[in-house]
């Protein structure tokens, strides 16, 4: 309960945190409640074609006289269902890598972090471009490329503090005592490692999204019938000089989740300072 | 001092030859048969296997990889499959065209970020940091290429001020005024784009070199305000920004890749966007291994120009 209070407190201390809470939480609800809207996505109204925002359509209609509001809210469930897939995907590779890494040290590290190297030395974004191409593209080729390759800065995150957890004494006694080494790391290191793993996961989600959005604007992630946010800006490209809500719209909403879960980021990380 | 460099070289090398092979062999396994893509509907099938020849598709792995790579020390990156146009010859016409984009952005942003970096670090927890610090966290949460429509659409159809693709209009290729006018728009893209991140760095810095004991004597001795920052703090806070420049190095090539895509400027990114659609992959391995060759020699240059600049760190 005392953990609750404090991290209401955190949130309520500052004006910047609150905002971004209370528009994280409004979008994932509404990304939760988009198919028991009472709106038809498929319906199309063909009176009513590339109109505006509108009482009857808060979005206006897209080309083909379909409501926008819905197909943004599903937009972003697909956009925010990539970004937490990728997160946990990235954050579970890294964690392991990194912990192993640390734990093991020796040749094992060594490989390892030369590993990482030279993954890290193709620019990424060249990295995804042509992973993307090779695999058909789609919902799970996309979670893939960017959860399978956004992993190495958390790697070197993890294997940093687990070289000096390492050193402390009770997980040298516990190896003293003959406590198998997949037991230490599991009950003694990961746990200690807990507070950079969340700060990394905050930060991975953000930069998810903003990938696959990216990627689908350059007509390589999410594909037909499917959208994303980035995926209705890539449609909305074409048509900017008749309907330039289509493209404000999406990319709103895209700065605006990206901002929220960069300052819940940096609410973490100083919720952890405060404690240490 | 040369020791050092010598060192980090011998470091750098086997590094770049395993990203070659990684490189290779990606390609290599990929699943599609490069002849595909050359072979036409009338083609007999002595034809096909005197293409498979000329081509040595049916060396073993280890000795394409060689032959590629010799060429490459002859610097011969290849033929694109799709044009047959020499990958040297148009990569470096490229590269040209980005970097005619990348460097006045990066050093505008880097301009920006110095000034407001600085600005914000001396008003540390007041109002205008607070300012400053909420454009720079809508700076890094704006989509690049959302920001690039929203311009488009402003400046470019409503004003009707600015083209909206290209870098030159036919038929003007030495005109200056006409590439001003074609460059104005992406380039405002990449300088929103470069700028936030950069003063966040530079604030960090500047404000870890307010708690330095030379600015606390500097300060017993009443210096201004002012004073510290222009003459203490900014020079201090240029070792990071050096080291920030070496990091830069490969955005000479990758570092607009989805403004040079919308607006078509004809750099690096639609090189690779249009090689990637097509499977183009000589020319795809060309930038990959370029690209990653920049970053190696960017940590490089940002290690040794480091060195230079703080002796202290050579141990």
């Amino acid at each position: 309960m005392k953990g609750i209070n404090k991290i209401f407190k955190n949130i309520l201390s500052s004006k910047v945190y609150t905002f971004s809470v209370i528009v994280l939480l409004f979008f994932i609800l509404l990304a939760i409640i988009a198919p028991y809207l009472p709106i038809d996505i498929s319906k199309y109204d063909v009176t009513n074609m590339s109109k505006g925002p509108s009482l009857n359509h808060i979005f206006g209609t897209d080309e083909l006289g379909r409501d926008y509001f819905i197909r943004v809210l599903y937009g972003l469930r697909i956009s925010l269902l990539v970004g937490f897939l990728a997160m946990i995907t990235s954050t579970f590779i890294g964690t392991i890598i990194g912990l192993i890494s640390g734990y093991y040290g020796g040749v094992i590290d060594n490989i390892l972090m030369r590993f990482v190297d030279v993954l890290s030395s193709i620019p990424w974004l060249v990295l995804v471009i042509v992973l993307s191409v090779f695999l058909k593209p789609g919902l799970t080729t996309i979670i893939i490329v960017i959860g399978g390759f956004s992993w190495m800065s958390i790697a070197r995150m993890i294997r940093g503090e687990t070289l000096s957890i390492k050193q402390r004494e009770y997980v040298v006694y516990a190896k003293f005592v003959n406590i198998s080494n997949s037991k230490i790391i599991i009950k003694h290191i990961l746990p200690a490692v807990l507070p950079v793993l969340i700060v990394a996961a905050t930060t991975s989600i953000s930069s998810a999204i903003m990938t696959e959005s990216a990627l689908s604007f350059l007509g390589l992630g999410i594909q037909q019938p499917m959208t994303s946010l980035g995926s209705l800006l890539q449609n909305a490209q074409s048509k900017l000089q008749s309907a330039p809500y289509m493209a404000i719209i999406p990319g709103a909403v895209i700065l605006l989740i990206i901002y929220s879960f960069n300052n819940i980021g940096n609410m973490i990380q100083e919720l952890l300072l405060k404690e240490d | 001092m040369g020791k050092y460099i010598i060192k980090r070289v011998l470091q750098a090398i086997p590094l770049l030859l395993v990203i070659s092979f990684v490189v290779f062999l990606m390609i290599y396994i990929a699943p599609f048969d490069v002849l595909d893509t050359m072979i036409t509907p009338n083609m007999t099938l002595e034809q096909i296997e005197l293409l498979r020849l000329k081509y040595r598709l049916d060396d073993p792995f280890i000795v394409q990889y060689w032959t590629w790579l010799s060429n490459i020390f002859k610097s011969d990156l290849g033929y694109s499959l799709i044009t047959q146009a020499s990958i040297s010859k148009e990569l470096s016409t490229r590269i040209i065209a980005t970097m005619k984009l990348v460097i006045p952005s990066y050093i505008t942003a880097l301009f920006l970020a110095v000034i407001l970096g600085l600005i914000s670090a001396a008003n540390k927890g007041k109002l205008i940091d607070k300012i400053v610090d909420g454009i720079v966290s809508i700076g890094i949460a704006t989509p690049t290429f959302w920001f690039a429509m929203l311009i488009i659409y402003l400046f470019g159809y409503n004003f009707k001020l600015f083209p909206i693709i290209g870098m030159h209009t036919i038929g003007k290729e030495n005109d200056f005024l006409d590439f001003l006018s074609h460059f104005v728009m992406p380039y405002l893209t990449l300088t929103w784009a470069f700028f936030p991140r950069l003063t966040r760095y530079i604030r960090a810095s500047a404000i870890e070199q307010i708690s330095e004991d030379y600015v606390m004597v500097q300060k017993s001795f009443h210096a201004s305000k002012t004073e510290i920052f222009v003459k203490h703090i900014g020079r201090n806070v240029m070792i990071p920004i050096v080291t920030q420049i070496g990091m830069a190095l490969p955005m000479l090539v990758t570092g607009a890749l989805i403004t040079e895509s919308i607006f078509s400027w004809p750099g690096v990114g639609p090189y690779l966007m249009t090689a990637t659609r097509s499977l183009d992959y000589p020319v795809i391995m060309a930038v990959m291994l370029f690209s990653a060759t920049l970053v190696i020699l960017g940590n490089l240059l940002a290690d040794i120009l480091y060195s230079i600049v703080d002796p202290r760190i050579r141990q």
